[in-house]
């Protein structure tokens, strides 16, 4: 355990000297603000109900915004490091390879953790500031979301270092980094929306649809804000989808959770066989 | 006798290249050990190995009674490892990066400052390793070997980059841990330098352990021949052969220089003649073989062999 919390600190030292942490927490809470303020433009200033319209905004920029930010961060951890020769010294160390990869982990994910959390607080806090009346509901709800989109971050950390411990070069790493992005934030969906249409119901039952939404931790995540309460699916346009969900929200968080511990067990196993 | 560490007939393979064919050896305590060999012949591999970074594909390794590879750690405490061309994170300073280090061997984090000015890098200790040269980041490399007071040492090339004043504040610091007990394994190519420093030497070449023993050891099994050179007055050197007898494999350098490669049973005998009374030798130097010809004729020997 200590070992882990060593390489968890140096993780989190390195990204504070990068400037990884004030990068991602100032693009995220810029974003965050313009979309709040931006955002509450055509509901107009008497939306009691602010804070689900910041929600639904906010939730559709993490599905972009944050497995771009883990994948950045993840999939240069182990290759890059080998590739380096810094891990080659790492490892003589008494330290086991896998609380090398769980320390990284805990690390990255207390960077992405820091920055969505400050960088999503302070829209709420602005959206609070300027007089808006939030019930307890919609916090929540909001709470929830920087909980899931968390989590949808650990995934994507987890999903690189499987792809980091797998590939022999940093090159290859990075390229397939950036496809698994473009493959679950986008083309998956319109891979799924393109056979709905074309399959007019016939085949595809509601069961398949489900599984193949939970297949992607994307879509398990927006599926879990979008119509986890009943303010934010209001405005998000799922009402309808949310009262035919089949899919309750435990089940969603469940996906999410799979879709970190999964990845991240097959890396430890992936980097335990690797040859120095 | 056990030492520190115990190679007994280890083979690794990566694919189907054998990488260390059937290597044995012993490391006992307070010895330096010189590994040389060319690029390729292993050397890394058998630190490797030591490390429990790879495992042997046959045979066994121990070292401080550990199983490298079996996930002990305890050992590994008490290691030291200076990798072939270290490196380490850019971001971080000096000091930052050895604390990490310390931290991970539950050294004290006091035992850092007095390991920089050891290795003399205070100065540089508040500056991010990224803005470093080659000589300071080899220095750096060796403050976190000296880390936790090693009972064995694995250096891998560890001179190189080093200006030579570094080089010897290096093999001081070296010599040191040994004196206290510390088994010391360098590997290097500058045969010159260890000559004086390893009080054994271990032949690698392929994958394969040529030749094991201290420097007079290998001079007598190799029986190469000790060049003797003669400062000799004009007239002795026109008749050579009158004054020191029957001798093969002697030249003439130049004007007033004779060499003479002496085989190890006529040494003394052509030592005394040149030292004799009426010889015209004015001035005399002996050289034995050095390790670069030790290490080129043991090469050679197992080359024709195979």
């Amino acid at each position: 355990m200590r070992n882990i919390l060593i390489v968890a600190r140096k993780e989190i030292q390195e990204g504070l000297r990068n400037r990884w942490v004030l990068a991602t927490t100032l693009l995220l809470a810029g974003l965050a603000l313009s979309l709040t303020f931006l955002g509450s433009a055509p509901t107009g200033t008497v939306g009691v109900r602010a804070l689900d319209v910041v929600i639904v905004s906010l939730s559709s920029l993490t599905i972009f915004l944050l497995p771009l930010i883990a994948l950045l961060i993840s999939h240069d951890a182990i290759v890059g490091e080998m590739e380096r020769g810094t891990m080659l010294l790492l490892l003589s160390y008494p330290v086991a390879r896998w609380q090398v990869l769980l320390g990284k982990f805990v690390g990255h994910l207390s960077i992405l953790a820091f920055a969505t959390l400050l960088g999503y607080s302070a829209a709420a806090g602005a959206l609070a500031a300027t007089g808006a009346e939030i019930d307890a509901e919609s916090w929540r709800a909001f709470a929830s979301m920087i909980g899931s989109s968390i989590l949808l971050g650990a995934a994507f950390i987890a999903v690189g270092y499987l792809v980091s411990a797998l590939v022999r070069e940093r090159g290859t790493a990075g390229g397939i980094a950036i496809g698994i992005w473009l493959l679950f934030v986008l083309i998956y969906d319109m891979a799924l929306l393109g056979m709905l249409v074309v399959d007019q119901g016939q085949i595809l039952s509601g069961g398949v649809l489900n599984a193949l939404l939970l297949l992607n931790p994307a879509d398990a995540y927006r599926l879990f804000n979008l119509t986890g309460s009943a303010g934010v699916s209001a405005f998000s346009g799922m009402a309808g989808v949310a009262q035919n969900a089949t899919l309750n929200p435990s089940t969603l968080l469940a996906a999410l959770a799979a879709w970190a511990l999964v990845p991240l067990g097959l890396a430890a196993l992936a980097f335990s066989r690797r040859e120095l | 006798m056990t030492g520190t560490v115990e190679i007994r007939n280890v083979v690794k393979r990566f694919g189907k290249v054998e990488a260390v064919r059937d290597v044995s050896f012993s490391l006992p305590e307070g010895e330096t050990v010189a590994l040389v060999g060319h690029n390729g012949a292993g050397k890394t591999t058998l630190m490797k190995l030591m490390l429990g970074l790879i495992r042997p594909t046959s045979g066994s390794i121990t070292v401080l009674g550990d199983d490298p590879a079996a996930g002990q750690f305890e050992a590994r405490r008490r290691l030291g490892y200076l990798p072939e061309n270290v490196s380490f994170n850019a971001a971080l300073t000096g000091q930052e990066t050895l604390a990490f280090y310390a931290r991970l061997k539950r050294e004290p984090a006091k035992s850092v400052a007095p390991l920089l000015e050891r290795v003399g890098l205070t100065h540089a200790a508040g500056r991010r390793v990224g803005t470093y040269s080659k000589g300071m980041r080899q220095r750096l490399g060796l403050a976190q070997a000296l880390l936790g007071e090693p009972r064995v040492l694995l250096l891998d090339e560890p001179t190189t980059g080093l200006d030579p004043a570094l080089r010897h504040s290096f093999y001081e610091i070296v010599e040191e841990l040994r004196g206290r007990g510390a088994t010391v394994l360098l590997s290097s190519h500058a045969l010159t330098e260890l000559e004086e420093r390893a009080g054994r030497v271990i032949i690698m070449n392929r994958g394969i352990k040529v030749a094991d023993g201290t420097l007079d050891e290998l001079r007598r099994i190799a029986r190469l021949p000790t060049r003797i050179r003669l400062k000799v007055t004009d007239t002795g050197l026109a008749n050579v052969p009158n004054w020191l007898g029957p001798v093969e494999g002697w030249r003439r350098i130049n004007g007033h220089m004779v060499e003479i490669d002496a085989s190890p049973e006529r040494k003394i005998e052509l030592l005394r003649r040149a030292t004799d009374e009426g010889a015209p030798v004015e001035d005399l130097d002996v050289f034995p073989p050095t390790l670069d010809e030790l290490y080129a004729h043991f090469l050679l020997s197992q080359e024709t062999a195979r």
